[in-house]
């Protein structure tokens, strides 16, 4: 808090104007809306619409179509968190190990950063194209059939593992600054005490990356719920027979593919209220790290 | 370390080595893929090592309105990638520059009211209102246009909130310094604020190009004519080309092209980025 301020009655008005303005008609305005129509079932011309309560809500709860988007969701959500974490924790405390070559490994690792998530899918769906995708050539030489064009589960594994390609520099960069911030001294007194490197990690590094593991925990499932859409929408649209048909995908299509305002509107509302939820987490984590 | 023993430095090494392979492979068959003509990406195993088509394929694709492409020059897309990526940077910059400056240098009635209205936007990532925000952009008459593509991403709570943090390290008596010497808010702002917050601003500036260069859902939904057409949005009418066979030595040039931008950014500004990314993030 800052003691000493300048005084006007009118600047700081302006100077939060356009912040404000921006915010209410892009953020605050569609979001009441969203909650607004998610009450209504429209017609497809939108010229007549009807009261209907929850039934929208209603509606997808019933809908065995929607409760597996959930399914694959949480599926891709879990997978994409698992395999880019712990990829990078890997990466990370192995160039915590080589002081002088760190930040040579440092700088081929953090470029994926850079790439747009649609552009890791559709690099990685050339990989793994059945006909002539190295990866999947490679695989059939192993004898393992790759389709992703028939078989959901090799879809919703490819859009994973490019989903998680794209993350493990995000995550490797947040685990190198948390390893760096471990005091050596501790480590050393372990050592002493004949604690082996593996002992060494499990009770020492890892508890005190905790708070780093938890931050990542969270910004990755979001990442993974709700970043993917271009990745998905790039490549497999959802398919094969909704395989990798994940939530945020679903309320483009319901809305704009399907033209079901209703339906999508109450998707956006239980999607913001699982985003609100994810960043309460978030919250009261960080409300404890502070505390601490 | 602690201990020094060869035979772990090893596998460390190989571990690192493992990691960058992974990383590195896609792209490398991404680049390698678009200096080939469509011969021999016709039947697996497809070529590991560069062909002679390179030249020609780029300059097709930066020049050429290619059917196959959508029929827009990969050139004319990027600038329009570029333009969006630099309107949304500057603008998110600028206007959560001055509304951080106004929360924290100023006393006035709902403050706190309208810094927590700021805040709460990060909750609510574009993805999940799409249908009515794409509504307002109709009623508005934003389709179609470069303003259209730039203004609703340009609200930043990330920003405001990092430029907040900012000012309340910067010590009290720099404003009494200023104030004595008969420096009005708009002066103090200019000249010693804008320069002090300089680095904060370079490292967001990476950050925040990289975020708009990368925009897929909003281009996609926003633009219906081809000459506002992004490049990452764009490269998906060449993936889901439908009944054609997919053009995968164009599409690859294509990708190269869209990820070259942001990656040297990165790669260029190291630094920043890295301070950028875990201060902001935070």
């Amino acid at each position: 808090m800052k003691r000493v301020v300048f005084r006007s009655k009118w600047l700081p008005y302006v100077l939060l104007a356009p912040q404000i303005a921006i915010t209410l008609i892009f953020f605050f305005w569609p979001a009441l809306r969203a909650i607004e129509s998610s009450f209504f079932i429209e017609d497809a011309f939108g010229f007549a619409r009807e009261f209907v309560a929850f039934e929208n809500y209603a509606r997808l709860f019933n809908d065995a179509g929607y409760l597996k988007s959930f399914r694959t969701t949480l599926v891709f959500g879990l997978g994409v968190t698992a395999l880019a974490m712990s990829i990078a924790l890997v990466l990370a405390v192995a160039a915590n190990r080589v002081l002088q070559a760190a930040l040579t490994y440092r700088t081929f690792i953090i470029w994926p950063y850079a790439v747009a998530p649609a552009l890791a899918g559709v690099i990685w769906f050339f990989l793994m194209n059945p006909t002539l995708g190295i990866v999947a050539y490679w695989l059939d030489l192993a004898g393992y059939e790759w389709n992703h064009y028939q078989n959901g589960d090799q879809a919703l594994l490819m859009v994973t593992i490019a989903a998680a390609w794209k993350q493990i520099s995000y995550n490797f960069l947040f685990f190198l600054a948390g390893l760096q911030s471990i005091p050596k001294s501790m480590l050393e007194a372990a050592a002493i005490d004949r604690a082996g490197p593996w002992r060494r990690f499990w009770t020492i590094t890892f508890p005190l990356l905790s708070p780093t593991t938890f931050f990542l925990l969270v910004i990755n499932l979001v990442y993974a719920f709700f970043d993917t859409f271009s990745l998905i929408h790039a490549t497999t649209q959802g398919g094969p027979a909704d395989a990798t048909s994940i939530l945020v995908l679903r309320v483009y299509q319901t809305g704009f593919v399907g033209q079901d305002y209703g339906s999508s509107a109450a998707q956006s509302v239980i999607l913001m209220g699982l985003v609100i939820a994810l960043t309460v987490v978030q919250f009261r984590y960080v409300e404890r790290r502070v505390n601490y | 370390m602690v201990e020094n023993r060869p035979v772990s430095t090893f596998l460390t090494h190989a571990v690192l080595i493992a990691g960058v392979v992974f990383l590195c492979f896609p792209v490398w068959m991404a680049l390698v893929a678009s200096t080939h003509g469509p011969e021999a990406l016709s039947k697996a195993p497809i070529p590991l090592w560069f062909g002679d088509q390179g030249f020609q394929n780029y300059r097709d694709l930066l020049t050429g309105g290619l059917p196959e492409a959508g029929g827009v020059p990969v050139g004319l897309m990027m600038l329009n990638s570029l333009i969006m990526a630099l309107g949304i940077t500057i603008g998110k910059i600028a206007i959560s520059l001055i509304a951080a400056y106004a929360i924290v240098y100023f006393r006035f009635p709902f403050r706190m009211g309208f810094f927590w209205m700021i805040f709460i936007t990060l909750m609510l990532p574009v993805e999940v209102r799409i249908l009515p925000t794409f509504d307002v952009i109709t009623r508005l008459d934003m389709l179609n246009s470069y303003h259209g593509l730039i203004v609703p991403l340009i609200a930043s709570a990330t920003a405001t909130f990092l430029f907040r943090q900012f000012f309340l390290t910067i010590p009290d008596e720099l404003v009494e310094a200023a104030r004595i010497d008969g420096a009005g808010p708009m002066k103090f702002f200019r000249d010693i604020l804008l320069p002090l917050s300089r680095t904060n601003i370079a490292a967001l500036f990476i950050i925040l190009f990289i975020y708009g260069w990368n925009q897929y859902l909003w281009p996609l939904i926003v633009t219906t004519e081809e000459r506002l057409y992004t490049v990452v949005m764009g490269i998906q009418r060449m993936a889901n080309s439908g009944e054609q066979l997919p053009v995968w030595h164009y599409i690859m040039g294509t990708a190269i092209l869209a990820l070259i931008p942001p990656v040297l950014v990165v790669l260029a500004m190291q630094k920043l980025f890295v301070k950028g990314l875990v201060e902001s993030e935070k």
